[in-house]
């Protein structure tokens, strides 16, 4: 196959699909209880250094609790596979970011986000490699699908195409010119899901996202989830469960875990939530504060809640009931 | 708002969505972004589309747009679709050919409808300003049939180039898009401005002004424009929005007001 042309960009996290096969091997099947606190996950899972992805994207199904414990943590030089709003922003706020995989960090309806230009334009962030948000997740599906590379038909011609460690093929059975891009192995994912066991089956109600690519291309998950159901309970609908419990290395019970954003059929987003981090994060000293209050200020998750106050968690749930 | 001698008050932003809104006819599959676009979609399906089947990146398809959804994740993009699938089956829907129109937007955007939303400035590392990014941007630009631009009429957004293709449009001139590999028939189809609508030259693949918001005259489009625009023979006049769109608009669409 003729390499026509190859993306400038460096390749962050190099696919090594036969290491991964040793490791999902060695990955233990054992029905145990993985249920453990944010503090717990994060800290025997994540590390200084890893390449780290999220799931879902905007205010959506965000792994926040997670997340923020990350921050907590401190959790630094994250190698990141950056398609976020919420999330993203507060580890580029904190300064935990080192390499991005970057397709969209940005504040949706409020437009740029201060904090990835801040990281980005400092040069605090040190890579910056462009992909589209078909690319990156079909990155994801080629790590799922345990081959190095998959062929697509987007970013072509363009400079994203230019500023990604992508490559433009003749393909060896058309002839035609086609867009080769890595697979993507995370070191750890983190999921937020509708519904889990302790085991760590999971279910997600709605769109199912990335999670389903995400999960088969990691070597760590932590799944977050807003209920912790019996085990019989989803195995009485296995189809709708998305994640294996094998797959799954932490369960952690997270009630309005994607708060400030939303959880379909379960709460609607918390518009002034978001509102106070655009302002705040306008600013390093706004971004500081801001993290002091909700995340350094705060134990855990749990304190986390205590401090948006019950009655604003039932005005957001009372929000998506109305939608349904 | 906009005085006019006949006919109601509208701002800039209701007359965006509703030119958008009329290029979409009826039984169409649209991608649907953030903003406008989804403005765009809802009220076209409300007035003469009822079939147009909204795809968003993340999965939801064929919704019933009655309320206004604020993130493309959430659930007002599926609410009683027709599938809440997931992105890749999105983008490979678009990939095989499914998806008529799509929508993009940028921060730039050039003669041949080439978009950037990635960065200002010569260099891509660090940046001068970092913008957010391709998002599903460039697979939008790439894999739709029909692409529409909606931007905002200036010219520091209507440049001779822009300074990263983010999103490809005709790329440098005709024949360059299937030259670069991508899928033969497609590309930029409109771009609806602040102040006017415009398509692509057949011939050369360079923006064409076709006609001007009310009020609006070709020399304000041409002074507004950093490039040499093609000027259509019979540039015509848009018409503005009609009491019943905005009606639809403002009461049923964005009653919180959250984009008009």
């Amino acid at each position: 196959m003729r390499v026509i042309e190859s993306g400038i960009g460096e390749l962050i996290q190099p696919p090594d699909l036969d290491a991964f096969r040793e490791w999902n091997r060695a990955k233990s099947r054992a029905l145990v209880d993985k249920m453990m606190t944010e503090a717990e996950a994060i800290s025997r899972f994540v590390y200084d250094g890893c390449y780290i992805g999220t799931e879902l994207y905007g205010t959506v199904r965000c792994p926040m609790s997670l997340v923020r414990e990350v921050v907590r943590q401190g959790k630094k030089d994250l190698r990141v596979a950056g398609q976020g709003v919420t999330e993203l922003d507060l580890w580029l706020g904190a300064g935990l970011v080192k390499k991005l995989d970057l397709t969209y960090i940005g504040l949706e309806v409020y437009g740029t986000s201060r904090a990835l230009r801040r990281a980005v334009e400092s040069g605090q962030v040190e890579s910056v490699v462009e992909w589209s948000n078909g690319g990156i997740t079909w990155r994801f599906k080629a790590a799922a699908m345990g081959v190095p590379f998959i062929p697509v038909r987007a970013m072509l011609g363009s400079d994203t195409f230019r500023y990604s460690a992508a490559k433009v093929v003749e393909c060896p059975f058309t002839g035609q010119k086609i867009c080769l891009l890595p697979a993507l192995i995370l070191d750890v994912a983190l999921i937020h899901v509708s519904r889990a066991d302790k085991y760590g089956n999971a279910q997600i109600d709605g769109i199912s996202g990335f999670a389903f690519e995400m999960s088969r291309a990691c070597k760590r998950l932590i799944i977050s989830a807003e209920e912790i159901v019996d085990s019989e309970e989803v195995r009485r609908h296995p189809d709708r469960t998305i994640i294996p419990y094998y797959l799954v290395d932490a369960v952690v019970h997270a009630p309005f875990g994607s708060h400030p954003g939303e959880m379909v059929y379960y709460y609607a987003r918390d518009e002034r939530q978001l509102r106070e981090w655009v302002e705040a994060s306008k600013t390093e000293e706004g971004t500081r504060a801001y993290l002091d209050k909700y995340v350094y200020g705060v134990a855990n998750h749990r304190e986390y809640l205590e401090l948006i106050g019950q009655e604003r968690l039932e005005e957001l749930r009372a929000e998506e009931e109305g939608r349904r | 708002m906009r005085q006019l001698s006949t006919g109601p008050e509208y701002n800039p932003t209701e007359l965006l969505i509703c030119i958008a809104a009329r290029q979409m006819p009826d039984s169409v599959t649209a991608f649907i972004g953030t903003g406008i676009p989804m403005l765009a979609a809802s009220l076209a399906q409300k007035m003469h589309a009822p079939n147009v089947v909204s795809i968003f990146e993340f999965g939801g398809t064929g919704a019933r747009l009655v309320r206004l959804p604020r993130a493309v994740g959430e659930s007002r993009t599926f609410y009683r679709g027709v599938a809440a699938s997931g992105i890749c089956d999105i983008m490979e829907t678009a990939t095989r050919g499914f998806v008529d129109f799509g929508f993009l937007g940028g921060a730039q955007i050039d003669p041949y409808g080439n978009l950037n939303s990635t960065i200002i400035g010569p260099q891509h590392h660090p940046p001068k300003v970092r913008l957010p990014g391709s998002g599903g941007g460039n697979d939008v630009g790439s894999l739709c049939w029909r692409t529409i631009i909606i931007v905002r009429h200036d010219q520091r957004r209507f440049v001779p180039q822009v300074d990263f293709i983010t999103t490809p449009g005709y790329l440098t001139g005709p024949g360059a898009r299937e030259e670069a590999g991508l899928p033969p028939g497609t590309g930029p189809y409109r771009v609806v401005s602040t102040l006017a609508l415009l398509d692509f030259d057949e011939e050369t693949k360079r923006m064409r002004l076709l006609s001007t918001h009310p009020g609006v005259t070709v020399e304000q489009v041409v002074e507004n424009t950093g490039f040499e625009l093609i000027i259509a023979d019979d540039v015509g006049q848009n018409e503005p929005p009609t009491a019943e769109e905005l009606r639809i608009l403002r009461k049923e669409i964005d009653p919180e007001g959250f984009y008009i």
